[in-house]
């Protein structure tokens, strides 16, 4: 018993107090910024391994980005990419960073259901389905729930069954061959319920979106709640995400 | 000659591999197989090449750096004797071919759908009708897993036969990850769109995956990889591994139950993956290892932090582990559980901190080094048990021993230096093979390039691919309530499998 309470001892306290303030360390690729510098708008674009910049204006997709920062590394005066790792959104075309323009982004009060709100405040139960994630952000998921980013402490925790759950978390770009399971586990979910997509391959397919093994048509019939965007998405991307949706005023 | 021995990343002429008759060529291999205990299949796999197929197979010797490379030509609608009969190292190799060509295999003993390939032969095979063994009895029942699991995991789905809350067999169904990620890397044609594919194959690998990539693709245009690219790689491999391998730690505590260790382990990877962030500015390494060059050169100052952050993890890192390895509870829940036997391992063929942990010395850092491993002079930590309990060992060693490495390349960090590839071409009708150790085992990728110089096949092979067979059988005369913790132990990837 001794040698436990030694080791609780020296692990000190490991949690990160406010996850709404925390910064991270190091150079972190969070929200991009593009400057009103005229470039070569072409060959930047032509850059981008992912199809996420569209030219006049200069627009980065976070739904579609990989956050190689290869743009911002060929045009250091044009985009650059900050440490803000608040990358979630309710609305798809918030996720878009416009040229000159900075703007957090943020989830959208009006597009919240008024249940979202009122059930899942302050407990919101989900299940996780990997539906050809590269278990990057299910690795990622798992870390928000880790003694150090303790999610549950806000009463957001993942439960093994969907009959358990008020959503879905969606990772990966939804593989033909996971269809038919996704479907039946997000019917299998009480209503009423979420849907959140975490990842650039969930909300856009990212470098998959084009290939005959993905199957996207689930999202044509349901619409998500939320996006948060990364590659994968920093554990704090996805506290942050969650607690402005559920916790969001009007 | 009927076989060509080459060295990792050592580019070939595909004229300069022996074509061979499919009998001559299933000779050879068999004979190649037979001749060493310390070889193995790394590579098996068929193309189309003007409406037959083209098949090329690798074995590795683990001993003395050479892989042998052989060749045969097959029609589509051939009906062939199975290397698999006489030796399990090729039975996913083969069920692939299969799979994906429609070659039959008269003798093969398990020819079932492999991943559900969107572009298969037999479209008519469906995920949901996969042809289970059945045992009837009214003693035995089966219990099935999946595809969708409790925890936040990948999918597959686990199908298994108990006596009680024995497990009598396990069959593994996989393919729900299935992306088509080798069809992608021809379709995708900027080595810059690649490079994003090989960081997606498999999230917990992305350094492994990009690295193979990365010495790949140097070899096939030609360009020498400098020294300081092979320093970060190392670096980068290395840490990896020591990040994976303590999480992993953490989750084994977890599936038995121990908080403490869970917990400890767990925030003790923290620190070492920011420290990929601090690097490279991702948690996951993506974004940092680069063909040619390095977005983000290693300095001296990332080297002096990373010392900092070894000395912090070290002394919890020791206490938490001392601690564990003298519980007689958790002990008893690792020792003799999901064993694997030495014979086992080598008649499946499997690879990786697996195979050592069955009594196998095989490993690509010490058998065919790439990078700066020949200056390391590897020597692989080697268990002899093939349980839980040994996998956990191997784990504990081999993050002391990356630390200690990681620590010796650290006193001389070399100025960056990248390559320049402009203008630097795919050279044509050449085969090229790259092997690489991850932290999960023996990482292979192969490249075929046609007259153009254009990518004819990218063929990628986790050590999954391998392993998920030891897995099936090392649970066999378990407890069902055990099986968490096995496949914890050998904690493979379904994406890196399912491609």
């Amino acid at each position: 018993m001794f040698d436990n309470l030694k080791i609780m001892w020296h692990q000190g306290k490991q949690y990160i107090p406010d996850v709404r303030t925390a910064k991270v360390p190091g150079i972190f690729r969070g929200r991009p910024v593009i400057t009103a510098v005229k470039v070569d708008e072409e060959r930047l674009a032509g850059l981008c391994p992912a199809g996420a910049i569209t030219t006049s204006p200069l627009c980065i997709d976070l739904g579609k980005c990989t956050f190689c920062g290869e743009c911002a590394l060929h045009f250091k005066t044009k985009i650059s990419f900050t440490a803000d790792y608040r990358l979630a959104s309710n609305s798809r075309e918030r996720l878009v960073v416009r040229e000159g323009e900075e703007r957090v982004i943020s989830v959208d009060p009006l597009l919240v259901r008024k249940e979202v709100r009122r059930l899942f405040a302050n407990s919101l139960k989900l299940r996780q389905i990997s539906a050809g994630g590269d278990n990057s952000c299910e690795w990622e998921l798992n870390a928000s729930n880790n003694v150090q980013f303790d999610m549950s402490r806000f009463g957001i925790e993942f439960v093994a069954s969907p009959r358990h759950a008020d959503g879905i978390v969606i990772t990966g770009p939804i593989t033909r061959n996971m269809a038919t399971a996704l479907e039946k586990c997000y019917n299998a979910v009480p209503d009423p319920k979420v849907i959140i997509l975490v990842g650039t391959d969930a909300i856009s397919g990212g470098i998959f979106a084009n290939t005959p093994a993905v199957d996207r048509s689930f999202l044509d019939r349901h619409k998500p709640d939320l996006y948060i965007a990364g590659n994968p998405a920093h554990p704090l991307t996805i506290i942050n995400g969650m607690l402005d949706l559920v916790k969001c005023k009007r | 000659m009927d076989y060509l021995t080459i060295r990792n990343n050592q580019v070939v002429p595909l004229s300069d591999i022996p074509l061979i008759s499919y009998d001559f060529f299933k000779e050879t291999n068999l004979r190649l197989m037979e001749e060493s205990e310390a070889r193995h299949c790394v590579n098996y796999f068929g193309y189309r090449e003007s409406g037959q197929i083209r098949l090329i197979c690798c074995i590795a010797d683990d001993t003395d750096h050479s892989i042998f490379i052989t060749s045969a030509i097959t029609p589509a609608d051939a009906v062939l004797d199975s290397f698999t009969r006489p030796n399990a190292n090729f039975e996913r190799f083969e069920r692939e071919i299969h799979e994906n060509f429609g070659v039959e295999y008269r003798d093969h003993p398990w020819l079932k759908p492999l991943r559900y390939s969107y572009d298969r032969f037999d479209s008519s095979q469906k995920m949901e009708n996969y042809p289970f063994v059945k045992v009837e009895s009214d003693e035995l029942h089966e219990v099935g897993v999946g595809p969708i699991h409790a925890g936040i995991i990948e999918p597959g789905h686990f199908r298994f036969i108990c006596n009680g809350e024995q497990i009598m067999h396990l069959e593994i169904q996989l393919g729900y990850q299935h992306r088509g990620i080798e069809r992608l890397f021809l379709q995708k044609s900027r080595v810059e769109e690649r490079t994003i594919l090989a960081e997606n194959i498999a999230g917990d690998t992305v350094v492994g995956h990009t690295t193979a990539f990365a010495n790949l693709w140097e070899s096939l245009i030609g360009a020498e990889t400098t020294n300081s690219l092979n320093f970060s790689r190392t670096i980068a491999l290395e840490l990896e591994r020591i990040a994976i391998h303590t999480g992993d730690l953490a989750a084994i505590c977890g599936d038995i139950a121990y908080q403490l260790g869970n917990s400890v382990y767990g925030r003790l990877r923290t620190p070492i993956v920011n420290f990929f962030q601090e690097w490279g500015g991702n948690r996951l390494a993506k974004g940092l290892v680069r063909v040619g060059r390095m977005n983000y050169p290693f300095t001296s100052e990332l080297g002096d932090r990373l010392l900092d952050i070894f000395n912090a993890y070290e002394p919890d890192f020791n206490e938490i582990t001392r601690k564990l390895w003298r519980l007689p509870s958790a002990l008893s829940r690792m020792e003799r559980t999901g064993e694997l036997t030495t014979g086992e391992a080598r008649e499946i063929g499997v690879v990786g901190m697996a195979a050592r942990a069955s009594g196998l010395e095989r490993d690509v850092r010490k058998s065919h080094p790439g990078n700066l491993y020949h200056e390391i002079s590897h020597q692989p930590v080697v268990k002899h048990h093939g349980d839980v309990y040994s996998r956990a060992q191997i784990r504990k060693e081999e993050i002391k021993q990356s630390i200690s490495y990681i620590k010796e390349l650290l006193q001389d960090i070399p100025d960056n230096n990248d390559v320049n590839t402009e203008g630097m071409i795919i050279q044509p009708n050449v085969f090229v093979i790259s092997l690489v150790e991850g932290w999960r085992g023996e990482i292979c990728h192969c490249a075929v390039t046609g007259k153009k110089g254009d990518l004819l096949l990218y063929k990628i092979k986790d050590p999954s691919f391998h392993n998920w067979m030891a897995l099936a059988q090392a649970v066999r005369n378990n407890e069902i309530s055990d099986f968490p913790v096995c496949n914890k132990s050998f904690n493979l990837s379904y994406c890196g499998h399912d491609l």
